[in-house]
């Protein structure tokens, strides 16, 4: 699976929302989905997909898609098509 | 009506510096901007704050932190003090008040709630560090219901519930233990580090209590215990904190237990206990204390009504309030800690008022 997948597949599960919704503009808080109880199973689903663990500025940093993907980043999970 | 970008600004200046480094000669101006600001925008928006302070924006601004405008605690009871469309609430928190008693009504759009959780983790980052610790809740997975209206409880678990991983509930919706999730938490991570957090009352009865009477044994050497919600009910019993981390000590091996002390109208900008065991205001937050009767601004050691202040909220009129709460300063930017800023102690509430902490609304 490549990480985009992997993503797509964590935001899916965490947020239980459709892959086609798992979109880079896609914003904490904007869908009944993502609140804030989903956003926790969302962390969880990201550290089990990427077997990586995030802290908690990482936590409050997550806001979107977009910026998942730039967080990730930073643990050497690379998004480059 | 969005934010205004003149207090989002002021807002991220005071987000620059350090929460407990910051001297109070350097915090008071950067604070005391943003809160002017609040006042502002909440005289623009709403009109019952504005009714109450009989005023227009007359661009006369406070010139100390002391002498800005505060609400009563109880006008959340009896108003609907909101200074955003109804379209922009996204979740509304109800303060204690589950025992018939009227709960306060807490009105948040997304910035609101967005800066509480950040002010939050600026905090207790202080105080826990930047890692998710596994974190046993002491309370019962009931306790948060998803979506629609929060209580300050359910509201208090879930803020917490950031810093911790595997997140674990010790008891039952019976309040009773669950041993199998204690043991379980137990056997994965007693030598840790592991974050526990309660409501004061429920640790000492519905935990320690229960912990005394059963067969299991737990040792958490390296947790830390943070707990809230007031100590009313221990006072009658009472439970000093000296008794009460004496207690847990014996019974869980945890010597790091900071109570903080904060309110569903100001969640966010909390006030936690340091190892001296006197609660410091952070950067983002302020506390005063005034004579019960006068409500003149007491001297440093002498109790009084505790009046506090947030950077945070902009959907409701929540920046400055008058609390029902009885508390002591002790001193400014000098607590053996170490930590800058203002000290002080809560000694309980005003006689005749409600009942209302958070720990108290379990029977």
């Amino acid at each position: 699976m490549s990480n985009q997948q992997k993503l797509t597949e964590a935001f899916s599960q965490g947020l239980g929302i459709e892959s086609k919704q798992v979109t880079d503009a896609l914003t904490y808080n904007t869908i009944p989905e993502w609140d804030s109880t989903a956003h926790m199973i969302l962390i969880a689903e990201l550290e089990n997909q990427f077997n990586i663990m995030l802290d908690t500025d990482d936590i409050i940093d997550m806001s979107s898609v977009a910026k998942a993907k730039e967080i990730l980043s930073k643990h050497d999970i690379s998004f480059d098509a | 009506m969005s934010v205004p970008t003149q207090y989002q600004d002021a807002f991220d200046a005071l987000m620059t510096l350090p929460p407990y480094d910051t001297p109070y000669n350097e915090k008071h101006p950067v604070l005391l901007n943003v809160l002017n600001l609040l006042h502002e925008h909440h005289v623009n928006t709403c009109s019952e704050y504005r009714n109450i302070m009989q005023t227009e924006v007359t661009g006369r601004d406070a010139d100390t932190i002391s002498s800005l405008p505060y609400l009563a605690v109880r006008l959340f009871k009896l108003l609907r003090l909101q200074s955003i469309g109804d379209d922009a609430i996204f979740r509304v928190l109800n303060s204690s008040g589950t025992t018939g008693q009227v709960p306060a009504y807490i009105p948040l759009d997304r910035d609101t709630s967005s800066r509480q959780s950040k002010v939050l983790v600026r905090i207790m980052q202080e105080w826990i560090g930047k890692q998710r610790l596994p974190m046993l809740i002491i309370d019962h997975p009931d306790a948060v219901k998803p979506g629609g209206q929060f209580s300050a409880r359910g509201a208090g678990i879930q803020g917490l519930s950031f810093f911790g991983r595997d997140h674990t509930y010790a008891l039952k919706p019976d309040m009773s233990l669950d041993i199998e999730a204690i043991k379980q938490f137990r056997d994965k991570y007693s030598d840790q580090p592991v974050l526990m957090f309660g409501f004061t009352f429920m640790v000492w009865a519905h935990f320690l209590d229960s912990l005394e009477k059963s067969d299991i044994s737990i040792s958490f050497p390296n947790g830390i215990l943070l707990h809230s919600g007031g100590w009313k009910k221990l006072e009658a019993q009472k439970v000093s904190n000296d008794a009460f981390k004496a207690r847990l000590h014996t019974l869980t091996a945890i010597t790091k237990v900071h109570n903080f002390y904060g309110m569903a109208e100001q969640v966010g900008s909390v006030f936690v206990e340091c190892e001296h065991g006197f609660l410091h205001a952070p950067v983002q937050s302020e506390i005063i204390v005034r004579d019960p009767f006068t409500l003149a601004v007491q001297p440093h050691g002498r109790q009084g009504l505790i009046q506090v202040m947030s950077a945070i909220p902009s959907s409701y009129p929540g920046h400055s309030i008058l609390t029902e709460d009885l508390g002591t300063i002790h001193g400014i930017d000098d607590c053996l800690c170490t930590r800058k800023g203002t000290y002080f102690s809560v000694s309980g509430r005003l006689p005749k008022a409600e009942v209302r902490g958070c720990s108290d609304t379990q029977k």
